[in-house]
This record gives structure tokens, C-alpha cells and sequence, in this order.
């Protein structure tokens, strides 16, 4: 098991709405924890994912999530088992409209 | 129709109780999650693969839980089985009108050992608490992992046990059968033998599911509600606990079955020797007509509940 820290200041997007989880903890899934948290506009992502030495590749795909969404003041919690980048980038945009209801 | 099967927990519970009613308890934010997979180094989940808590059923204040099959089969640990004790043990307090399982697992957590041992027999225990307070208990099995292990023996102790035919119920699961007795005992990789003697055709022929429905949302939740009216109507009082008398008839049943089916080894002989008129045919019927055609042949009590 490996766990990384993100953390993205200066969103422009505030989260509405309560927590909400989306996905599942299975071979090649993840399920994605999103909820509002005040961090002074920044958007803290913590991945545990059972694919250890895959650093510099999550960081891309959140790096991609946030130039997509912007989000601030919003905490996104990641339990993984081994999903692919794209997966991981379905899952993180089906939590996020979870909570706002729809595309960016 | 909307498949109930390929729903998970959390698409499950919204789909089955009157939208928008259902309140969790110790959601995923709480992050209660099993200490025992985090000092083994594998991955956790923040609900420990159940979502339990109460919401509205036909209008009916009704306590419920639904398990997910994608973390770990579904298995029961020890943060998973108290979070089952703990619903089930509120729904006495605040007098919940019944409990709706929504059951898919493997049965024990293996990763877990005695704790999840000791959760599983705590969560059998909890129900029979349940219907001891005059609580009917409905189960519902139609997830793909099935319904094994503790949790099979769990479903049973319900008042009413739902079905699809999709549905699989039993006590040992047919890869550990194969691994225990070998390939000429049972062949878990012939899915049609696997669904014969686990699915819920099977398991409502037999008489250990009450009810048959077909693989969707709307039929299991009407079916629970149509359950749930049987046991609390009012000349029901008191239908929901388990007796003495029910527990002997169980006994009488199972002995029963031993002595008429025991000999056999294909569940096709077993429906031929009930009466059932084509029993090739059985496994192409919709759940309908096969409901239609199993009336007076069903081995055991035919009656909606135990």
C-alpha cells in the first residue's frame, strides 16, 4: 500500500451539498470520498491504492482533475485497488457531479 | 425494468425504500473502517462494504441494510457485522415496523478471522433479537456474489427470504466445495449445475425463499412490502418471532428432505420426484410462469413466512 497528498490551492469552484461516495473497492476500481472541508479555497486529494511506485502518474491525473474542475475548499479521500489512469478520471468526475449535479 | 443485480449497495437502497427516505447511519465520511485489513496492507473501504440505517417502505417506518458485493465479495468483518449489530439492535429500540436485508456476501472475512466469526454469529443473533421483539426480518438475495457462508445461514434466520432466479443461496460456495471434495463432487465452473442447486428457482422449489421475483428493482421492493404486510397485519401479532413450534417444523422439513432427496445428486431429479412436469424446462421460465408452475409442487411449508 502506498499513500499520496495532493493539494491544489486557489480553486475557483466551491462544493455544495453533503458528502458523497462513488465507486467501489475492487480489482481494478476505486471508490472516491468527496465532501466540502474548509482548507482556505484548496481542494486536498489523499490517495491509498494497493499499486505501490505509481507517483508521478497519480499526480498527472490529478493535476489533469484539477485543471478540469477547479475545485476549492473541497477534500476528496481515494481508496484504490488498482485502477487504470482513465478509470481513475471517470470515478473522480462521477464524484464531483455527484455532488454538483452535472458536467463542468 | 431496472436490473437489481447490476445495481450496487448504494444504488440498491434508493431504488428499493421510498425515495429520498432512507437516512444512513455512520455514513462513509465517518471512515469507521476495518482495522484489521489496514495491518494486513490491503486496501480498506470507507464503509466496510455496508450501508445500513432506516428509511420509509411503502410508507412503513422500516430499519434496512444493503451489502456490496464488489469490496471483498461482501464479506462480513468486524467493523461490517457491528454496523449490522448496531442497526438492527436500533430498530428494537425505536420500534422500527420490520428490517430489510439486502444481503450479497461470501459470508466471513477471512482477513479477519475470529473477529469475523464472532460478527456473523453476533448479526444471526441480532436477528432473531429482532424478530423476538415482534419485528419481521425480510432478506433479499439477488446480488451476483450470492448469499454464502454465515450470511446463508443469516438469510434463513430472517421471517422471509426474497429471491431472483439470478439469487444464489447456500451454506458452502461451490469453489470451496470443489476444493474441499474435488471435481466429481461438484464442477464450480458448470455455471448451469452451480445455478440448479444454489439459485433461487431452486431455493423456492425446496422451500427455503418464500418469494421468487424477477431480476429487478421494483419487483423486490414490492415484494418486500407485500411481505412485510403479511407479518404485520392485524391479526399477525406476534407472527414475526421465532418458536418452538416453527423451529420443529423446520426440523421435521429438513428431515424430510433428507430422507426423500438425499439419495439424489442432480436438482433436476429432486423437482421430477416434487411433481414439477418438466424439470429441463425450468431453468427457460420467467419468473412468472415459474412461479405459476411450481404452485403445488414446492417441498416444505408453502406459507409466505416461517
Amino acid at each position: 500500500m502506498e499513500t499520496l497528498h495532493f493539494r491544489f490551492d486557489a480553486g475557483s469552484r466551491p462544493l455544495p451539498g453533503a458528502p458523497q461516495l462513488v465507486g467501489v473497492v475492487s480489482s481494478g476500481n476505486l471508490e472516491v470520498l468527496i465532501e466540502p472541508a474548509a482548507l482556505g479555497g484548496a481542494c486536498e486529494i489523499e490517495v491509498r491504492t494497493a499499486a505501490n511506485g505509481f507517483g508521478a502518474t497519480w499526480e498527472a491525473v490529478m493535476r489533469d482533475f484539477h485543471a478540469r474542475w477547479q475545485l476549492s475548499d473541497a477534500r476528496i479521500c481515494i481508496n484504490d485497488m488498482g485502477a487504470t489512469p482513465a478509470v481513475v478520471s471517470l470515478r473522480l468526475d462521477q464524484a464531483v457531479e455527484s455532488v454538483t449535479g452535472g458536467p463542468p | 425494468m431496472s436490473s437489481y443485480l447490476e445495481r450496487g449497495a448504494r444504488g440498491r437502497i434508493p431504488a428499493i425504500f421510498d425515495a429520498g427516505s432512507f437516512e444512513e447511519f455512520l455514513g462513509p465520511s465517518a471512515r469507521v473502517v476495518s482495522p484489521h485489513l489496514a495491518q494486513l496492507d490491503v486496501p480498506v473501504s470507507f464503509d466496510d462494504g455496508v450501508v445500513v440505517g432506516r428509511g420509509l417502505l411503502g410508507g412503513q417506518r422500516v430499519f434496512g441494510a444493503a451489502q456490496e458485493g464488489g469490496f471483498m465479495g461482501g464479506a462480513v468483518g468486524e467493523v461490517h457485522g457491528a454496523k449490522l449489530v448496531g442497526m438492527l439492535g436500533r430498530a428494537i429500540d425505536e420500534g422500527a415496523q420490520a428490517v430489510l436485508l439486502l444481503l450479497e456476501s461470501g459470508g466471513v472475512r477471512l482477513h479477519e478471522a475470529n473477529a469475523g466469526l464472532i460478527a456473523v454469529s453476533e448479526v444471526m443473533r441480532a436477528i432473531l433479537d429482532v424478530r423476538a421483539a415482534g419485528i419481521p426480518v425480510i432478506a433479499a438475495v439477488g446480488g451476483a456474489n450470492g448469499c454464502f457462508g454465515g450470511m446463508g445461514i443469516a438469510a434463513r434466520c430472517a421471517n422471509t427470504v426474497i429471491m431472483s432466479e439470478e439469487g444464489r443461496l447456500a451454506m458452502s460456495g461451490p469453489e470451496v466445495i470443489e476444493t474441499a471434495n474435488g471435481v466429481e463432487e461438484f464442477d464450480s465452473k458448470d455455471r448451469a449445475l452451480v445455478w440448479r442447486t444454489t439459485g433461487g428457482k431452486h431455493r423456492y422449489l425446496l422451500g427455503d425463499c418464500q418469494v421468487l421475483v424477477a431480476d429487478d428493482t421494483g419487483a423486490f421492493r414490492a415484494a418486500a412490502i407485500a411481505a412485510i404486510e403479511a407479518l404485520t397485519g392485524a391479526a399477525r401479532i406476534g407472527a414475526a418471532a421465532l418458536t418452538l413450534d416453527a423451529l420443529q417444523a423446520e426440523q421435521a422439513m429438513l428431515e424430510r428432505r433428507i430422507r426423500d432427496f438425499g439419495a439424489l445428486a442432480e436438482p433436476m431429479d429432486i423437482w421430477r420426484q416434487l411433481g414439477v412436469p418438466d424439470p429441463a424446462g425450468v431453468s427457460m421460465l420467467e419468473a412468472d410462469d415459474f412461479v405459476a408452475m411450481a404452485a403445488g409442487h414446492r417441498a416444505g411449508p408453502v406459507t409466505g413466512d416461517r
